[in-house]
């Protein structure tokens, strides 16, 4: 039993490994070979503000070690990066690894919130819409979702702070001074990756509740609740998972926007500044930041799989 | 293209159901009138469509007035019969300035959906048709591609490449690529092992023939569903990065650049941010539903 487990754990972390070099490998393509000059990006000192002269940008092209060959480059990057070194930011030559890290809580608090919001919001709306009796309120819930998605991240945001902070002064616009300015971003953070939990299991809890397991139990006299909660939801639980696997990458997207709309410090913040500023260490350091969190949240998520499935730990070693 | 895209609702379900009976001309439009008269909400999102593209092809028919002018007189005025839209804080009408925006928006989206469409398009059916090991490079390229958000991607792309519209459309298209690969290897490989592409082959078709002429058109329609798909999430990420400050400069309207003026006085002027904002969603769902309607409902109706 151990044995298959543990190929599928290492299968399963090689893939993890492979996949950040990749993306690493990626930015560095995107970044740093794309524009043609990566200096003259940089020290055109954004889009803008004032160009350097030849002298400093020579000095500078030296300094990022970009007067070498590319392959050279890209190894002597790449090593670096392993080591945590992703360059200093341009902008104010702070090192991008802490430039991250003073950003990191303020969003790591802010997505985490969303995070545990979208899996309930969604999670309670799909159980309501299949249990539902009702053909009009299941309709109306099963809507709900593709009119989340549909709305533009700033728009849900907007309107949510006409609403509460403007019209009910119930929570403040802009900042993150305490928990009550955490809960409009969150909240417009969390309403479309919700919408994805909920579209996905609601329509595996429809296909689990049409398994014979379950008109076997509903002929024991397990209650409609009962059989929802014990049986279908535990089987409907693996794509909604596998979503919220995916939806980790969606959520560090999504503070850029809604840092932005509500003026939160933060790595979305920081990563605007960064674009504005073609600020390219800080960037690449944001990308692959992000990929490393993707890669992570679905390893963990890989990880879960045999827990709810033992399955497919055995299958992973044909 | 979205243009023609419309059309297809009406037209392509009669392409793809040549069958030995034919249905006459006058069964096909009862069928089509009964199919629209249960939908209202498609009739309703094919308006909003038509009207979209109306004012992203010829803006001066739905909103003659000038975008640019304002009559600082009349800033910030709430929607009225006057200005349908409300004002804003220079006194140009609204409406007015979404319709003439609405043509950069359009234009982006396009040129996204495009981009992401013949790249991805390009690699699954090179990936689905040639197989083996050029499948495996380049479906592990698509997973990384996958691996980093496509907003972040988006983003890194504009560092590179710097501000602007094209940029923007760029930046969407190739970010969004990759579905776009997935889905087109999966039906190149289900369209490969048929029968009439074995029987091509052993007449002694040479493959670039067979590829073009009988793989690609029989694989092309559950791509063209997820372009449509794909052009409501193009427009979503179009105006996100337009909001965030990285399309045209300031005076020439753009969608998501209109919401982003309306933030200072979302306070006390409701209309400013709030109506472009609600243009974008209505499309986006108009667009939505329409994708719904191609992917099937039409064949499942009969």
């Amino acid at each position: 039993m151990t044995n298959p487990t543990a190929r599928y754990l290492l299968r399963r972390v090689g893939l993890a490994v492979g996949v950040l070099w990749a993306a690493y490998t990626v930015s560095y393509v995107v970044l740093y070979l794309l524009p043609g000059d990566a200096v003259e990006t940089m020290a055109s000192g954004g889009l803008d503000g004032e160009p350097l002269g030849p002298a400093e940008m020579a000095a500078l092209r030296a300094r990022y070690g970009l007067d070498q060959p590319i392959l050279v480059q890209y190894g002597k990057a790449l090593w670096a990066a392993l080591g945590g070194d992703f360059g200093v930011s341009v902008q104010n030559g702070q090192d991008v690894l802490s430039a991250m890290g003073d950003a990191l809580p303020s969003t790591l608090a802010l997505a985490g919130t969303a995070l545990v919001l979208a899996v309930l919001l969604g999670t309670g709306l799909a159980i309501v819409a299949t249990c539902t009796r009702s053909r009009w309120l299941r309709q109306a819930l099963l809507s709900l979702p593709s009119l989340a998605v549909s709305l533009p991240v700033f728009l849900i945001g907007l309107l949510l702070v006409q609403a509460f902070s403007f019209g009910l002064g119930w929570f403040p616009s802009v900042g993150a001074k305490g928990p009550s300015a955490l809960v409009l971003p969150a909240v417009t953070l969390a309403l479309p990756l919700g919408a994805q939990v909920a579209q996905v299991l609601a329509a595996s809890l429809d296909r689990a509740l049409d398994e014979p397991y379950v008109t076997t139990a509903r002929a024991k006299g397990v209650g409609r609740v009962g059989i929802h909660l014990g049986h279908a939801l535990r089987n409907a639980a693996l794509p909604a998972l596998t979503v919220v696997g995916l939806l980790v990458g969606q959520l560090l997207a999504g503070t850029v926007v809604v840092e932005t709309v509500f003026t939160r410090p933060g790595i979305g913040r920081l990563t605007v500044s960064a674009v504005s500023y073609q600020d390219i260490p800080l960037v690449q350091g944001i990308v692959v930041f992000a990929a490393a969190v993707f890669v992570a949240a679905n390893l963990l998520v890989d990880l879960v799989y045999p827990l709810l499935d033992p399955r497919i730990a055995q299958g992973a070693t044909r | 293209m979205t243009e023609l895209l419309i059309h297809e609702t009406a037209a392509r379900p009669t392409t793809a159901t040549v069958s030995p009976t034919r249905e006459p001309r006058a069964v096909r439009l009862r069928r089509a009138g009964r199919f629209a008269l249960t939908r209202p909400g498609l009739v309703l999102s094919s308006l909003v469509v038509v009207l979209v593209v109306v004012s992203a092809f010829a803006p001066g028919l739905l909103a003659p007035a000038d975008p640019l002018l304002g009559v600082p007189a009349d800033k910030l005025q709430a929607p009225s019969a006057a200005h349908w839209f409300g004002t804003d804080y220079l006194g140009r009408d609204l409406y007015t300035r979404v319709v003439h925006g609405a043509a950069l928006s359009l234009q982006a989206t396009v040129i996204a959906v495009a981009v992401a469409l013949v790249l991805g398009g390009l690699i699954g059916l090179l990936a689905g048709f040639v197989g083996r090991w050029v499948d495996e490079a380049l479906m592990r390229f698509v997973d990384v591609l996958l691996a980093i958000p496509p907003l972040l991607l988006s983003l890194a792309l504009i560092t590179a490449l710097g501000y602007g519209t094209l940029n923007i459309a760029l930046a969407v298209g190739v970010a969004s690529a990759s579905s776009f690969a997935r889905v087109m290897r999966s039906e190149t490989m289900r369209v490969r092992r048929s029968t009439y592409v074995e029987a091509a082959r052993s007449v002694g078709t040479r493959w670039w023939v067979s590829l073009a002429r009988h793989v690609l058109p029989n694989a092309a329609r559950p791509v063209l569903v997820l372009a449509v798909l794909e052009f409501g999430l193009a427009v979503l990420a179009v105006s996100s990065l337009s909001f965030l400050g990285y399309g045209v400069p300031p005076p020439a309207p753009e969608w998501g650049g209109l919401v982003a003026e309306g933030r200072n006085y979302l306070a006390t002027s409701w209309w400013v941010c709030t109506m472009p904002g609600l243009t974008i969603a209505a499309t986006v769902l108009a667009v939505n539903r329409i994708s719904r309607a191609l992917d099937g409902e039409w064949g499942r109706s009969r």
